[in-house]
């Protein structure tokens, strides 16, 4: 057995095959932990989702199945973003969505709840590559500075304040970054902009009155 | 038995990944920000070393060696897909600290190059015995090197620990300079280097007084 393939082993054919036997393994066995694993994983990034959901909200707000319970609106530019609503006796009671604005390295995200009058639930930054020690100071873990959106609503807080300190606004900045806390400044404000153009039909939960 | 210790000390010490190869750089600068990244980090490579040095092993006698190299690649590859999945299914949490560095496993030069110098050429136990040896070196390496940083960095030594190991393991998160503001330069990639080339300076020095002090002792045996 050993001398026949030691002999086969500089055969090119041999060499062709013995590769594309391994690449079929190969796939074989990562097709077969894609399915094993694909309910698993959906199901935690499920529980995940859920679990920063019901942080941009006051506690025990909802009464219906977030996840669930979504819309999908156009952004005008083709794209479009998916909206969680969180309703209280079937009445649309706050909208979630995501957020974004271009940081300091790669497009922060933001996860903002906005009640029906259009006030701030709660704000959290879901993803960023921001300098860790300076600019991750947005997110919670770090610093409560990100708590310091809530209750705020455009109504109560003139456009031109929407932004840092230095800026004009009201915002603390941190020390050696306002490249990053402007970038969130900016996206929940977007977030705002967002949520009073498309008024109606969130409140209505996509259906036309 | 002698050889499998002697594999022992080579991963360990002497051919350490990090401090004697210099293999594995990319990891050690990206993930030593803390004790327990390292530690993390490490132990998640030795599975895939172990697994791929067994399998290489095992197939060492029908592979070509004119297509051995993509072979490997193609082996090692998989492996590290599969503890990917598998943390992320099992582990969520952990894979939420580790994810971003897990795919970093595939570019770990230190797994080919031990599939290529050792295990294609030993059998199936010395090749899990040297994978081992050689993961459990680089974990430790990791793990110096993480603690060292997190200590100047941020003032602690294993935090979050109890997210990898369990809620046990909480004892050992300490705080060991409460208030602590952080001194950034160790936290970024710079600190990875200097704490780095630190320890590699310690080791030189360290075997170089053993050389002089066994110089001193037996000076023929030390010429040969």
């Amino acid at each position: 057995m050993k001398l026949a393939i030691a002999g086969l082993r500089d055969r090119l054919a041999y060499q062709g095959v013995s590769l594309g036997v391994i690449a079929l393994v190969a796939s074989a066995a990562l097709a077969f932990a894609v399915s094993g694993t694909r309910e698993r994983i959906a199901a935690a990034e499920a529980r995940d989702l859920q679990a920063s959901l019901s942080q941009v909200l006051p506690e025990r707000f909802a009464d219906n199945d977030l996840l669930a319970d979504t819309l999908e609106i156009g952004n005008g530019d083709g794209s479009s973003r998916r909206v969680y609503l969180a309703r209280r006796q079937g009445e649309v009671a706050a909208a979630i969505f995501q957020t974004s604005a271009r940081g300091y390295s790669g497009d922060v995200l933001v996860l903002v709840g906005i009640d029906r009058a259009g006030v701030l639930l709660g704000a959290r930054v879901l993803k960023h590559a921001e300098t860790p020690g300076l600019g991750d100071k947005i997110d919670l873990a770090k610093s409560p500075w990100i708590l310091s959106f809530n209750g705020l609503s455009l109504a109560t807080l003139p456009a031109e304040k929407w932004a840092v300190k230095k800026d004009g606004g009201v915002f603390d900045q941190m020390a050696g970054a306002t490249i990053t806390p402007r970038a969130v400044v900016k996206a929940v404000k977007e977030a705002l902009d967002f949520f009073a153009a498309h008024h109606t039909e969130i409140l209505h939960g996509g259906k036309t009155p | 038995m002698k050889r499998l210790v002697q594999t022992l000390k080579d991963g360990l010490w002497l051919q350490n990944v990090v401090f004697a190869q210099m293999l594995a750089l990319c990891p050690t600068m990206a993930v030593t920000t803390s004790g327990t990244n390292g530690l993390g980090m490490g132990l998640a490579t030795t599975a895939v070393l172990v697994t791929s040095n067994v399998l290489v092993a095992s197939i060492r006698s029908l592979v070509s060696p004119q297509v051995r190299i993509p072979i490997f690649v193609v082996l090692i590859a998989t492996l590290v897909t599969l503890v990917d999945f598998a943390l992320n299914a099992w582990l969520h949490d952990l894979y939420k600290v580790l994810g971003l560095f897990i795919a970093l496993i595939v570019v770990n030069c230190a797994i080919l190059g031990r599939a290529e110098a050792f295990a294609s050429k030993n059998s199936v136990v010395a090749s899990a015995v040297d994978g081992l040896a050689m993961g459990l070196g680089l974990t430790g390496a990791l793990t110096l090197i993480g603690l060292i940083r997190e200590l100047l960095g941020s003032g602690t030594l294993f935090a979050q620990a109890s997210l990898l190991l369990g809620p046990a393991f909480r004892a050992i998160e300490l705080t060991v300079i409460p208030g602590y503001g952080g001194f950034l330069l160790m936290i970024l990639p710079p600190g990875g280097f200097l704490v780095l080339g630190l320890l590699l300076a310690g080791k030189r020095a360290l075997e170089l007084r053993a050389r002089k002090a066994n110089a001193a002792v037996a000076p023929a045996s030390a010429l040969a």
